[in-house]
């Protein structure tokens, strides 16, 4: 007890000593702050984090240097100038011999056909028309800038997909392109665009039609579900693709790109009825009861009180959804179609491109990883944004 | 809700309501045209197959499994020749997507708790380090991984003579992986048993632990002893036998190494591929789940003086468990699933065996029925035992 009273008896002194404005503060330990005190605490904290460090920076240096080398500073860039001797040729794998690194200039010769397939060249000026709009409608869509989201949403979902299939198919004056025509990037983008337009809506079906308390419609979605779920999407396709002509009657033929496209749509919509009961079975029962009890049916209880919420609540998971989808849009090679990844495949099997194989995967991987990278950032961004919760930390 | 339905329409029997404003009648109605539109569906489609089959000459039969494949796969696990039945090739491939799901699945658990766990780590460069694999992996098509890993570990890797070695005994090159094959003699079933017994012996103990500690507070070093049993008793086992079990070891030799266990680069390339992709997702899987745990509980469980590692073990992981496992379930789903895409590297799954036996015998609907059944049966094993390890830690609410 004496102890403490002294104790106290100290700590009024110093108190008093260190009254707030008597003496200037001092500044705090330059190990604290600045670079070194960042270096303190985030990699140097404790011996073990010490090691881990190193470690780190071990693995990075075996990454790094070596990559670099090889994608930058020993690749070929450019087409060499003919050696003498030398018959004119069009670019090919023995120009970047004279460099250990990277064979670039695949990629650039390759470029036109990675991006519109085997789209006939003079008409390629179509595809360019449907990415401009579709690139500018995007970003109207998601800018929080820009007003008039419902008109834009109506052409985007209604006209825009009519006027793409025109400007990219031809008719009425256009010169036909056939579908067998279309490839690379642009294919990619078809099959995951219609994919991801057409799975939402399918999947809000599946997902109201699994909790609907009508026995036959529940277990038709039940099933539907579940056993898309449990299957692989190639094992679709290559159904889709090998056992369709056997339900249809003799002579009705399907394209191959709409068969391709219904599989991915059924198969993205079953992930996503999954996604949407999620977000259903996430609102609390309140909201069903008083939408019931201000008298409201079926379809406008849904449309008006239940699915913007749940909707809302499952927007991280349709994202990535969205994701997957383009993902697995590099599985239509399986029936033969040559989307992005399966052209560049192609192009490096050139006997002009042998060996230029890693090169097309890393510039393909590059594209592919751009396009989900900035779909997860942007979900990562609404999910903050409509982030109402308290928050950890 | 029926009840209610049941209730109004019972209190308004006095006023007549017509049949399509009463919701259970229009109910019955609304199941009875879906189901009338499915069944026509359904009748439509098997009539045309039916009709497109006989047109064809190629009746419904399971007759072709018997008929011999001519074909040979690169990768078996089971002996299989050129004249084995199709039966037989395809009882291969569907053991060829096990074996490589199995393995793939160990693989990406161990290394994406790792990385799962790094990516909290407070050390700055090795979260980063974590979220870059994390962020390069999920966002570029596994069959691109796929093709990748193929394509450097056929060009990337060293020459058979100049082989990465571990130890000596596992040899890496352009040819593929070399690891060392276990020979049984006779007696090895019994470290077999010894290890089995170990496994439901640390069982046990684990129980009784628990059980004692519940009731005494005294605590048994269950986990040290359960390590001990399940190495010490099998090598104790093979010891008193005399070393049943022998590792045959590859050794280089003229052009190639011989003995040990051979496994092609597409092998390797599939493993590696698949692992690597599955377990960036299984890293965010486990990231999710310990961060889902509320920080109240870390902090309670710190004011309570337990230390670090001890509210890591006794009150965030335990939380995070629950969390964790039902996107696990489907994880482990889908690296079976993906396991589909083995064909394009040139790995002799159940789908490119199907595939191949296919183009062979022009049977598409048997073919792919039987493909079809296998993943669902795989599917549903899958998750039928975990979902029942699920229901096991579960919270019980009430």
């Amino acid at each position: 007890m004496a102890d403490i009273s002294a104790d106290t008896t100290a700590n009024n002194n110093l108190n008093a000593q260190m009254e707030p404005g008597l003496r200037p503060s001092l500044p705090p330990p330059t190990l604290e702050t600045g670079a070194v005190g960042w270096l303190r605490h985030n990699l140097f904290s404790s011996w073990v984090n010490a090691i881990l460090t190193v470690l780190a920076l071990y693995i990075l240096y075996l990454i790094i240097p070596p990559f670099l080398a090889w994608a930058v500073f020993d690749a070929t860039w450019t087409v060499p100038p003919l050696a003498a001797g030398v018959e004119d040729h069009p670019p090919q794998f023995a120009d970047c011999r004279a460099n250990a690194g990277a064979c670039w200039i695949f990629v650039e010769a390759r470029l036109p056909q990675f991006v519109y397939g085997f789209y006939t060249a003079e008409q390629r000026w179509r595809v360019d028309i449907v990415f401009l709009i579709l690139a500018v409608s995007i970003f109207g869509l998601l800018s929080e800038r820009i007003k008039r989201k419902k008109e834009l949403a109506i052409f985007f979902f209604a006209i825009f997909p009519i006027l793409a299939f025109w400007l990219l198919y031809g008719g009425l004056g256009l010169e036909v392109v056939e579908t067998r025509l279309w490839g690379g990037f642009m294919l990619t983008l078809i099959l995951s665009g219609i994919g991801i337009v057409f799975s939402l809506p399918l999947g809000v079906l599946l997902a109201l039609g699994r909790r609907s308390d009508l026995p036959v419609v529940h277990m038709l979605c039940v099933v539907m579900i579940e056993f898309v779920r449990g299957v692989p999407l190639i094992t679709i396709l290559f159904m889709a693709n090998v056992m369709l002509p056997f339900f249809l009657p003799p002579g009705v033929e399907f394209n191959v790109l709409l068969r391709v496209l219904l599989g991915v749509t059924i198969f993205a919509a079953a992930y996503m009825a999954e996604v949407v009961r999620g977000g259903l079975q996430a609102l609390p029962k309140g909201q069903y009861e008083g939408a019931m009890a201000m008298g409201l049916g079926y379809w406008q209880m849904m449309r008006l009180i239940i699915l913007p919420q749940a909707l809302r609540i499952a927007i991280p998971g349709i994202v990535n959804n969205f994701i997957s989808l383009t993902q697995d849009t590099t599985l239509v090679a399986i029936v033969g179609l040559y989307d992005f990844l399966n052209i560049v495949r192609a192009g490096s099997r050139d006997t002009n491109w042998l060996g230029t194989e890693i090169e097309g995967y890393v510039f393909c991987a590059l594209v592919y990883w751009i396009f989900c990278f900035a779909m997860s950032r942007y979900s990562m961004h609404l999910e903050r944004k409509l982030h109402t919760g308290h928050k950890k930390r | 809700m029926t009840a209610d339905v049941q209730g109004s329409k019972d209190a308004s029997t006095a006023t007549v309501t017509p049949w399509w404003r009463d919701e259970r009648k229009r109910g019955i109605a609304s199941q009875a045209l879906v189901g009338l539109v499915l069944v026509g569906f359904v009748w439509f489609m098997a009539s045309n197959m039916l009709a497109n089959q006989e047109r064809l000459g190629v009746p419904m039969s399971f007759r072709f499994l018997d008929s011999p494949a001519g074909f040979q796969l690169s990768f078996a696990t089971i002996s299989v020749t050129l004249d084995s039945p199709i039966s037989r090739i395809l009882l291969v491939g569907a053991l060829n997507t096990l074996f490589a799901s199995a393995i793939t699945a160990v693989l990406a658990t161990v290394l994406g708790v790792i990385i799962g766990i790094s990516r909290l780590s407070t050390n700055f460069l090795i979260s980063r380090l974590a979220g870059a694999y994390i962020e390069l992996l999920r966002n570029t098509p596994l069959l691109l991984q796929l093709v990748f890993w193929y394509a450097s570990v056929v060009a990337a890797l060293p020459a058979v003579k100049s082989s990465l070695s571990l130890f000596n005994v596992i040899f890496l090159n352009k040819k593929g992986l070399y690891v060392p094959d276990p020979v049984f003699q006779p007696g090895a079933g019994l470290v077999l048993v010894a290890f089995i017994v170990a496994v439901v012996a640390s069982v046990v103990l684990r129980r009784w632990a628990s059980q004692r500690q519940a009731a005494t507070g005294e605590r048994f070093p269950a986990i040290s002893v359960s390590i001990l049993l399940l190495l010490g008793l099998p090598a104790l086992t093979s010891l008193a036998l005399g070393n049943p079990v022998e590792w045959d070891i590859p050794v280089l030799g003229g052009f190639n190494f011989s003995g040990g266990l051979a496994f092609q680069p597409e092998v390797v390339a599939l493993i590696v591929g698949l692992g690597l992709n599955s377990s960036a997702f299984i890293a965010e899987i486990i990231r999710g789940g310990i961060i889902a745990v509320s920080h109240g509980q870390t902090e309670a469980a710190l004011a309570l003086g337990l230390k670090p590692r001890w509210t890591l073990r006794l009150v965030v992981i335990p939380q995070a468990q629950r969390i964790i496992i039902p996107p696990m379930v489907s994880q482990y789903l889908n690296v079976v699933k993906n396991s589909t895409l083995a064909g394009f590297i040139g790995y002799p799954d159940l789908f490119s065996v199907i595939g191949t036996s296919q183009n062979q015998t022009g049977r598409a609907v048997e073919c792919i029925t039987i493909l079809m059944l296998f993943y669902l049966a795989v599917s549903l094993v899958i998750s039928t035992v975990l979902n029942w390890y699920n229901k096991r830690v579960a919270l019980v609410e009430r």
